[in-house]
């Protein structure tokens, strides 16, 4: 069995690379993308505990995750089109109308 | 039922009238309100007849009761006390009796002026607070009453507050009386401080067991004496506090009637009176009393020889009437200051009634120098004024003859420089004599000085002239009390008064009877000849000069506003510009909260930049956060790293 400490570190790993790719990209797919990367690293180190602590309550909260994440992805993706439709760009840093 | 046992009913239908009026009546037509003025302070009185008749029933025992409690706090309470003994009593049928008299002639001279609601609110919210002020049992509730009439008497004298003149009057009185409040305040804090109570009988009683104090002393009881006094003598318009009384003529007239000549301005003799345990145990307290009402009584007086103005007489008359009042208290004769009190009451508000009838009849017109040889126009009026001005100048048998000489006679016996007072008192009731004659020549005789053809006279309608003609009747009457001293008879009046005041002033003997007939009649002979300078003086053709000499400072009042305007007002308020204005205000509070204003502001410039609209600074924003949290969460692991880096060693 592999221990947790390795599913918690390759969570860390995924969290991080998240992270970066939020900030440092500037297409709002791809930021998008990044999201999801970090919301299934929080994910896996549900699983983790779950199974280590033998109690179903991290994998309950993952289906929970799951579902918010999909929603989200659907509204998010609405945003995006209607983004793409009015300012003919995904470049993050053009999407700044209320910026003083 | 039994009123006595609900003796708040008597104060508190007037603060319904009051109430309705203020709130209703700017809707309702005039019958309305005056129903409601009326009805309220007629049942008001019906009540006070009804409790006094209990009270003689009761056989005169002091009632007293505790409805309930206001403020406690540790071991003081005020609650509302209300009692009702023989000093009561007067002061109780006088506010009442002459308040709704006052009221029923308002009708007629308030009918064609605008807020008639409003002044019937007023002067129904007057009447509560004035029987508050009567009726209360200690220091507290009394305290209520004299604050609320002194409200009551601002609202009233600025009834016309569009006129500057009366605005201003207004604030003045109330500034004034402020003075003398804050006099009276120390004074209940002191009497409190001594007797760890502000009940009447509980301060009495201790105060009674009291060592009286040497004449020139100045120990507790003295101290808290003047501090009373000077509550009075901003309340009854004494030396040096009286100048706001003759601007408050700029009320309407029977405001003056009611509350700056009948009732409110003998607030302070009440209080004097009520307190009479406290003064008669401190001489020197008494003395500085006696001096004051005597200097103000001869001030006043003289100030009123010359005046112009037909309420301004009359205003005058009354603060040198209440000197009077002030002289029997210094000189220990409370009854008769408090029989002064009640004739005063009835001629006075009689005399100031008559004048708005005259003034009412002269479309408006105060200055006598334009009236003249209105005997025969208006017959009421002018036979109910020469009633009042008799009585007084102090002619036989009218009221003001028996008040005014039991208080000659009581200043005479006085211990204490007891002629010199009776000279002054002597000399006042000369030029008392002397400056109600003169009005009575310039208005009702002699030519007519007003333009005929303008001024249509005539006589006021039966809701004024009833008033004065009971008033006239009382004016007559109201002093018979006292009539048997003339031939050695008891006087009824003081001897009514004795259980509260005690037995101190029952000068009995056949020298001091004899004696008292021989002041009555030099108090005779002194209104006869004011009457005969008056007549020499004023009847015929008179012409009005330019004042000169000692005239024009008569005529100026002896420059006492002007000196004040000098010496106090105008320091008082280049003060205010100059400082409070210009530093305090505009540097330190505009400052402070306009500072907090452009520093916020200035913060909010700086900090909005964060706002960038870039969704990624957020995002790196956030994880910032995201890290601090972390670090503080996990901040025991680290520290003892932490301070290895910091110290160079472990602790």
């Amino acid at each position: 069995m592999v221990p947790t400490n390795y599913y918690l570190i390759l969570s860390a790993i995924l969290f991080g690379l998240g992270i970066v790719g939020f900030v440092f990209k500037r297409n709002i797919i791809t930021l998008f993308m990044a999201i999801e990367l970090m919301l299934n690293a929080v994910n896996l180190a549900f699983v983790a505990f779950s199974q280590a602590l033998g109690k179903p309550d991290g994998e309950v909260f993952v289906l929970f995750v799951i579902v918010v994440a999909a929603a989200e992805a659907a509204v998010g993706l609405g945003i995006i089109i209607m983004t793409a439709r009015n300012r003919h760009s995904l470049n993050v840093e053009r999407v700044n109308l209320l910026k003083l | 039922m039994p009123i006595l046992e609900h003796l708040w009913i008597i104060a508190l239908l007037p603060l319904l009238g009051s109430a309705v009026n203020g709130l209703l009546g700017a809707k309702w037509p005039n019958k309305f309100v005056t129903s409601v003025a009326l009805g309220s302070t007629g049942l008001s009185f019906v009540c006070a007849l009804e409790a006094v008749r209990e009270f003689f029933v009761n056989g005169q025992t002091p009632f007293r009761k505790e409805f309930f409690d206001w403020i406690i706090a540790g071991n003081f309470r005020a609650g509302l006390d209300l009692q009702l003994d023989q000093l009561t009593v007067v002061m109780l049928l006088v506010v009442t009796g002459v308040g709704f008299l006052i009221h029923i002639y308002s009708v007629g001279y308030m009918a064609h002026e605008g807020g008639y609601y409003r002044f019937f609110s007023y002067l129904n919210l007057f009447m509560f607070f004035m029987l508050i002020l009567v009726l209360a049992a200690n220091f507290v509730l009394l305290f209520v009453g004299w604050e609320g009439v002194g409200l009551c008497s601002y609202l009233l004298i600025g009834f016309y507050f569009l006129r500057k003149s009366a605005a201003d009057a207004g604030k003045k009185a109330f500034i004034v009386n402020r003075i003398g409040d804050f006099g009276f305040m120390l004074g209940m804090f002191l009497l409190f401080r001594t007797f760890h109570s502000l009940d009447f009988k509980t301060v009495f009683d201790a105060a009674g067991t009291w060592q009286p104090e040497a004449m020139g002393q100045f120990g507790t009881l003295t101290i808290a004496c003047l501090l009373l006094f000077m509550g009075a003598t901003g309340k009854s318009a004494q030396l040096p506090l009286y100048v706001w009384l003759p601007d408050a003529m700029e009320g309407p007239t029977p405001v003056s009637a009611l509350i700056h000549a009948a009732t409110m301005v003998t607030a302070g003799v009440y209080m004097v009176a009520r307190s009479h345990v406290l003064f008669t145990h401190s001489p020197t307290a008494m003395y500085v009393v006696a001096i004051v009402g005597c200097a103000t009584a001869i001030f006043a007086a003289t100030i009123g020889l010359v005046q112009p103005d037909i309420k301004k007489v009359l205003a005058y008359s009354t603060v040198s009437q209440l000197g009077y009042m002030f002289l029997a208290c210094g000189v220990g004769a409370f009854g008769a200051g408090m029989f002064h009190l009640m004739t005063h009451s009835f001629f006075k508000a009689l005399l100031f009634l008559a004048a708005g009838s005259v003034i009412h009849a002269m479309g408006g017109q105060q200055d006598m120098w334009h009236m003249g040889g209105l005997a025969s126009k208006i017959k009421v009026t002018f036979w109910c004024m020469l009633f009042g001005a008799i009585a007084i100048a102090g002619f036989a048998p009218f009221a003001g003859f028996f008040s005014k000489d039991a208080i000659l006679f009581a200043a005479y016996q006085s211990e204490y420089s007891g002629k010199a007072l009776y000279a002054v008192g002597l000399l006042t009731a000369i030029l008392t004599s002397f400056y109600m004659f003169r009005l009575i020549w310039l208005t009702f005789f002699g030519e007519k000085r007003y333009d005929e053809h303008h001024v249509h006279v005539h006589e006021s309608p039966g809701s004024m002239t009833v008033p004065l003609m009971i008033l006239a009747f009382l004016s007559l009457v109201g002093g018979w009390f006292a009539a048997p001293t003339l031939w050695g008879g008891p006087n009824y009046f003081a001897d009514f008064l004795s259980p509260v005041f005690g037995n101190a002033e029952a000068a009995g003997g056949e020298a001091a009877h004899s004696l008292e007939l021989t002041l009555s009649i030099v108090a005779v002979l002194a209104a006869t000849v004011g009457l005969i300078v008056a007549w020499r003086m004023y009847s015929g053709k008179v012409t009005r000069g330019t004042p000169t000499g000692l005239y024009k400072i008569l005529y100026n009042k002896y420059y006492v506003d002007e000196l004040y305007q000098a010496t106090i007002v105008g320091p008082l308020i280049w003060l205010s510009r100059n400082f409070f204005w210009k530093v305090v205000d505009v540097g330190l509070i505009d400052g402070s909260v306009n500072g907090i204003a452009h520093g916020t502001e200035a913060v909010g410039d700086t900090v909005r930049h964060a706002q960038s609209g870039n969704v990624r600074s957020y995002a790196v924003w956030v994880i910032i956060g995201a890290l601090v949290v972390l670090a503080i969460i996990f901040w025991p692991l680290w520290r003892p790293a932490f301070f290895v880096a910091t110290s160079g060693g472990v602790r």
